[in-house]
Formats: structure tokens, sequence, C-alpha cells
């Protein structure tokens, strides 16, 4: 039953892949590699790692396909212009990707695993049968690995900053809506009932 | 304090909460809805509904072809010919209304001298197709013959007002 | 022969039927949500709903559900037919897949899985993609600008409803649905389930949900007086059908989440005698069904928001809000664990 749904996962995981770079509408890659995303939370889930699973799937597909898909969307692409050049990219293309997956190779040719590694592990966790990998994850990341995890944290943070203030702009001269001012406005401030006697008028 | 107290109202939904209570109590209200096929609300004496064309008692037909209405007519709905009858008199030979063009606006009613074209109080005559709202005379009639007694109560009802 | 069969066949046959019994009342609730929809609508405006078909109106669901079979189902010239047949299976299988971890009473689960909050939470954030696609493959205006409104405001709330469940999860120290909803037993009954404790967490996570399912007042993405009905626009018959289902589907399941959450589940309110006898799931569907009362209830009551006031409420009001009660949820709980001398 695992191996079955082993082979499905990663048999779809590796099509959508191929999809992605080879569809011809870029609506259809974005959906594509979200589909993509969704079989490797699959296999997350088929190694039991149920958490990296789901929060592959909250951020990566819940979050960020979701912009990339709405930058997508928006952009008008003009597919035969957008081909023009393949001809004259193709060596310079080629040659990259030869020399990277040369560099692939060798480095898992000459990829010894240190016969130390067991002992020096950052912290041995419980196999999977007595503590749930949220748990063994959390206890890792927050006493370990915790400046690490918020010196990651912070320079998300940076990042998130920089951008919005490469993108504010500040104009002058518009009208905005003050919204505490209008809650904290009464209806004594602006209204009074007066009482006219009829035919005399204020 | 007032600081405070804005401030508490405003975390506390103070006005979200009212409103809700609003609806919540308009909830167990009874329902304004007429059960319309089964239930029908009061219509006016004045109301301008399906025309009809009425009958003396005797049985002869009031319109006299004076064509007031059709001169009337701001949508150009009603279509007369007349000619003089064997025994003299000045009779319609042909009385249109073309319903689909009608507006209701009751001109026709206020033309008429002889209370002869009148709208009644019917005003479910939908039909399925467009041809059937093309009135002719005939039809005018036998609606006037059906609805005699309810034309002939509300115009009693208004009389007083005219 | 006998090997697959035991190994194979037999679990399979099990788990379609326990789908099957999950599935089945869900969509029958769902039918009978939108009676009850109209119903509490008129109520609130002093009308009497659908009475006409069925005594009381009840088979109107029925007749409704008959009507759209009936109907052509029109895919628009200048659509991309794949994604735009996909959109509404793919609203509508999330809606219901969410459901394989809910757990309907004690012990009663389809899946007991040790990440059930973060599989719902994820469930939920997959919905957006149904609506971007049907908004995108539709060719239209009106269905983009609905799917574009309704993917910022989908993806906005759920930043502060994800912060809203991690101080539930700081409370009951688990993932697992069962655990969480365990961890609100207590002998004060209803006082014990979170909604007290995490007040305002509560409210937060309701008007979350409100933002989330694309109900009034958060309904911008569906618009009707000005998107005309917005991402499903150019839908029809069946197609329009799985969207309906899918997003009463998701109301339904959104309130289950609340009640899980906040409300107990299966708990009973009073725990002592007469009212433990009953039966939790009996529970549970009260509490969903008062759940989805208050959504009706918010909508018979309050008019669309405009977007930026969406958008402002969300970053600017729910997530500060949320954040710090989750700071200050994180604080109450190590001093409590510090001075009780259970340690951390």
């Amino acid at each position: 039953m695992i191996a079955l749904a082993f082979w499905l996962f990663a048999t779809l995981t590796v099509a959508s892949a191929v999809m992605v770079i080879s569809a011809r509408n870029t609506v259809h890659s974005v959906l594509f590699l979200i589909f993509c995303f969704f079989n490797a939370a699959g296999l997350f889930v088929l190694l039991g790692a149920e958490f990296l699973a789901m929060i592959l799937v909250v951020v990566y597909v819940g979050a960020v396909a979701v912009l990339f898909l709405f930058v997508v969307m928006m952009l008008d692409i003009d597919f035969t212009e957008l081909r023009q050049g393949f001809l004259r990219y193709l060596p310079v293309g080629i040659v990259v990707g030869v020399v990277l997956c040369v560099e692939i190779v060798f480095v898992f040719k000459t990829w010894i695993l240190n016969p130390d590694m067991a002992t020096v592990a950052a912290a041995v966790t419980p196999p999977l049968d007595q503590i749930s990998n949220t748990q063994a994850l959390g206890s890792l990341i927050y006493t370990h690995y915790v400046y690490a995890f918020q010196a990651s944290g912070l320079i998300l943070l940076v990042a998130m900053i920089g951008a919005i203030m490469l993108t504010h702009r500040a104009r002058v001269g518009v009208r905005k809506q003050t919204i505490s001012t209008q809650v904290a406005r009464k209806r004594e401030d602006a209204v009074t009932v007066v009482k006219v006697p009829t035919g005399e008028g204020i | 304090m007032a600081f405070l107290d804005r401030g508490a109202r405003s975390l506390l939904l103070s006005e979200l909460v009212s409103g809700l209570a609003l609806t919540f109590r308009h909830m167990f209200r009874p329902a304004v809805t007429l059960n319309y096929p089964y239930e029908k609300g009061p219509i006016s004496p004045r109301f301008r509904g399906e025309h009809a064309l009425r009958r003396y008692a005797s049985g002869e037909e009031r319109c006299i072809a004076c064509k007031l209405c059709e001169a009337v007519c701001p949508a150009l709905a009603i279509t007369i010919e007349a000619e003089p009858r064997d025994d003299g008199s000045r009779r319609t030979t042909r009385y249109d209304i073309d319903m689909t063009k009608c507006i209701y606006c009751g001109f026709c009613q206020e033309a008429c001298p002889v209370d002869a074209i009148v709208e009644g109080p019917n005003f479910e005559f939908a039909t399925e197709t467009r041809e059937e709202l093309f009135y002719n005379k005939d039809k005018l009639l036998s609606n006037g013959d059906r609805w005699e007694a309810e034309i002939a109560n509300n115009l009693a009802l208004d009389a007083p007002y005219r | 022969m006998a090997n697959l069969l035991n190994n194979y066949l037999l679990p399979l046959i099990i788990i379609v039927l326990e789908i099957l019994a999950i599935v089945v009342p869900l969509l029958v609730a769902v039918a009978y949500l939108t009676y009850f929809e109209r119903k509490v609508l008129a109520a609130a405006q002093l009308r009497k709903g659908p009475n006409v078909v069925g005594p009381f109106g009840l088979l109107q669901p029925l007749a409704d559900g008959l009507k759209l079979m009936m109907k052509e189902t029109v895919i628009p010239s200048g659509a991309n037919r794949v994604v735009f047949i996909a959109a509404p299976i793919l609203t509508f299988t999330l809606s219901l897949i969410a459901w394989a971890v809910i757990p309907i009473q004690a012990g009663v689960v389809l899946a007991d899985i040790n990440v059930g909050i973060l599989y719902l939470f994820a469930i939920s954030s997959l919905g957006v993609y149904g609506i971007i696609m049907a908004g995108w493959s539709s060719n239209s205006k009106y269905a983009f600008l609905g799917a574009l409104r309704s993917a910022a405001q989908m993806v906005s709330y759920e930043v502060s409803m994800g912060f809203v469940i991690v101080t539930v999860l700081l409370c009951a120290g688990s993932l697992n649905l069962s655990a969480i909803v365990n961890s609100q037993a207590g002998s004060y009954g209803l006082l014990n389930w979170y909604w007290l404790p995490l007040l305002p967490m509560f409210v937060v996570f309701f008007i979350s949900v409100l933002a989330e399912t694309n109900r009034s007042p958060f309904d911008l993405p569906e618009g009707e007086s000005e998107l005309v009905a917005g991402f499903f626009v150019e839908y029809s018959a069946m197609t329009f059908a799985l969207f309906f289902l899918g997003e009463y589907g998701n109301m339904i399941l959104m309130s289950a989440m609340t009640s899980i959450l906040f409300l107990g589940g299966w708990l009973s309110p009073l725990p002592f005698a007469p009212f433990t006898w009953i039966p939790g799931f009996v529970w549970l569907f009260a509490k969903i069904a008062f759940v989805l009362f208050c959504f009706l209830w918010v909508r018979a009551t309050f008019p669309r928001f405009r977007y930026d006031q969406l958008m402002r409420l969300g970053w600017k009001v729910f997530l500060p809000l949320s954040l710090g009660w989750l700071v200050l949820t994180a604080g109450v709980l190590t001093a409590i664990r510090t001075w009780s001398g259970t340690g951390g």
C-alpha cells in the first residue's frame, strides 16, 4: 500500500515538475507547480513527516504560490515574442545545464558520509512511535538551533520591511479616512434635536 | 472618563452587538408577508386594473364610439372604428386595446362620458402568449359582464369624491 | 487471490463506506443549510421564506438541486476549458476532504492524525485556488476582479486565523483535534471551553472565518450589487451547483472547526447526568448549528464592508491583536507552569 502510494506521488511529482517547464501557458505552469508541491507534501507524509507536509501546503501552496499566480495572471505575456530568442540563447542554456549537471554528479560521486556522523548529531530524537514529529522538531529548533532559527526569522523580517519600504510611497494631498475619529463621533456631537413651535420658525 | 467609555464601547463592539440584538428581536415578530395566491391585499375602489366595456342593465352596450378614449390615450393603445348600426345609433365595429402598450393611466375611463370603458379591479390577467394581450371588443365586453358587480360597486364607492 | 481480497479490497470497501457515512449526511446538511439560511433571513426581515414546495417548504432544496441538474452547462467561448471545469470540482472536493479529521464524537473520526488542525488549516488555505482558477479561466472582467479580491482577502485573513489557532494549540498542547476537545473537558462544563479564557480570540476567529468563507459582511468577492456574482459569474447548472455546495460545505466545516476549537466539540455544556447521557455527536451538531445561525444572523444584520476597510481590519487590527494575545497566552501559560512547579 505504502509502495503504491509512493510511486503514485513520486510519478506525479516528477511529471508535474516536467509540465511546469514545458507548459505553454504560464498560468498552467504555476498550477502544475502547485500540484507538484502538493505531491511533495504527500511524499513527506509517507516519510512520517506530517508536520512538514502540512507546513509545505500552508506556506508554499496556500500563500506563496497564490502570489505567484497573482503575478502571472496579471501579466500580459506575449508568447511568440518570448520564444523569439530561443535559438540564440540555446547554446548558453545548454552550457549552463551541462555545468550544473556535472557539478551535481561530482557532488554525489564524492559524497562520503562521515563515519562519526552518528555521534556528533546535534540532538538525538526518540523514534517516531514515541514522540510526534511536531514535538521532535520543536524541541530541536527551540533549543539547539534557536539562534539560527531566530536569525532566519530576523532576515525574513528585514526582507519584509525592505520590500515595504521600497514600494511604499507617501502621497501628499490625499484625503484619508481616520476611522478612530469616525468611531469616536457621537450622536450628541453631530445632531441637535430642536422642537420648533408650529408657525413660528426658529 | 469619556475616553475610557468610548474605548470600552468600541472594544466590546457595543454597536455591533446592539445591531445584532435588533435583528434577533425582529426574528420573533410575525411575518408581514401575504401568502399571495391564497391571501390578497386590500385594493382601493380606484384601483386601475384590467379594462372592461360595460353595458346598461338592459344589456345594451354603453359605448357610443365618441373616440375620446382613443384620443386621450397617451400610449396609443386604443383603436376604434365606428359605423351607424341598423337602428341608427352610433356604435363601434371595432374596439381594440393593446394591453402590452397600455400604461394603466386611467385617462380612458376619465374621458368616457358614459362610463363605458373602465379599469376594473382585476390584476391577474397574465397570459402565456403576447397575442392574448391584444384585447378586442368581444373580450372587453365579456370582461365587463364578468366584473360588472365589482365595477359597479367601486364606481358607487368612488362617486362621492368625483 | 484471497490475500489480495483481504489486504486491498476489504479495507478499500470499508474506507469507501466510512467516507460515504460522512459525505452523505454532509451533503444533506448543505442542502438544508440553504433552506435554513433562507428561513432565518426571512424571519429577520419579517418575511416567510420558502413555504410552497412540500410542507413548510422543506422540499425546496431538492427542487433547487433538481433545477440546477436539469440546466445546461454553458462554457464561455473564450474560457480555458480544462481550468474552467477543474475549478468547481476543486472547490467541492476540498470542502469534503477536510471532514476526514473532524472528530464527530469521542473516538469517532475518519483519520485521527497528529496534525489534524494543521491539515484543516492547509485545506482551507487551498480553497482560494478554486476561486482564482474560476476567475481567471472565465475570461471575464467581473469574474477576474472577484477572484483577485477573494484571493487577497483569504490570504490576509488566514494570517490572523493562523495565530488564533496557535493560541488554542498553546492551551491544548496538541495539534490533534480529539486532544484539543479533550483538553477543554472540566467540571465547569461550558465555562471550561476555550471561548471564555480566549474570548477576544474567539471573536477574531469568528470574524476571520466569515472573511475566509466569503460570507457577509465580507462577501466582496461575489458582491452581487457590484460584481454581479464575482468569480462564478460565468458558471451555470452543475458547475455552479458544485461551487454552491463547496461554499456551503466550507461554512459547515468552519463552524465545526469553531465548535471544536472554542466550543468544546462533542462535550456536553453541563457536565452532569441528564446532559452527559446525550451522545456527543448531538452536541457537536447543536454547536455547529448554533455557529451557522450566527453566520446567518450576521448576514441579516450588517452591510458589506468596503474593500480597504476589510484589508485594514485584517492587517492593522486582527493581526496585531492576535499576535499580542498569542504572546500574552504563552506568557500566562509559562507563568502558571513555573508557579505550579510542573516545569516546562
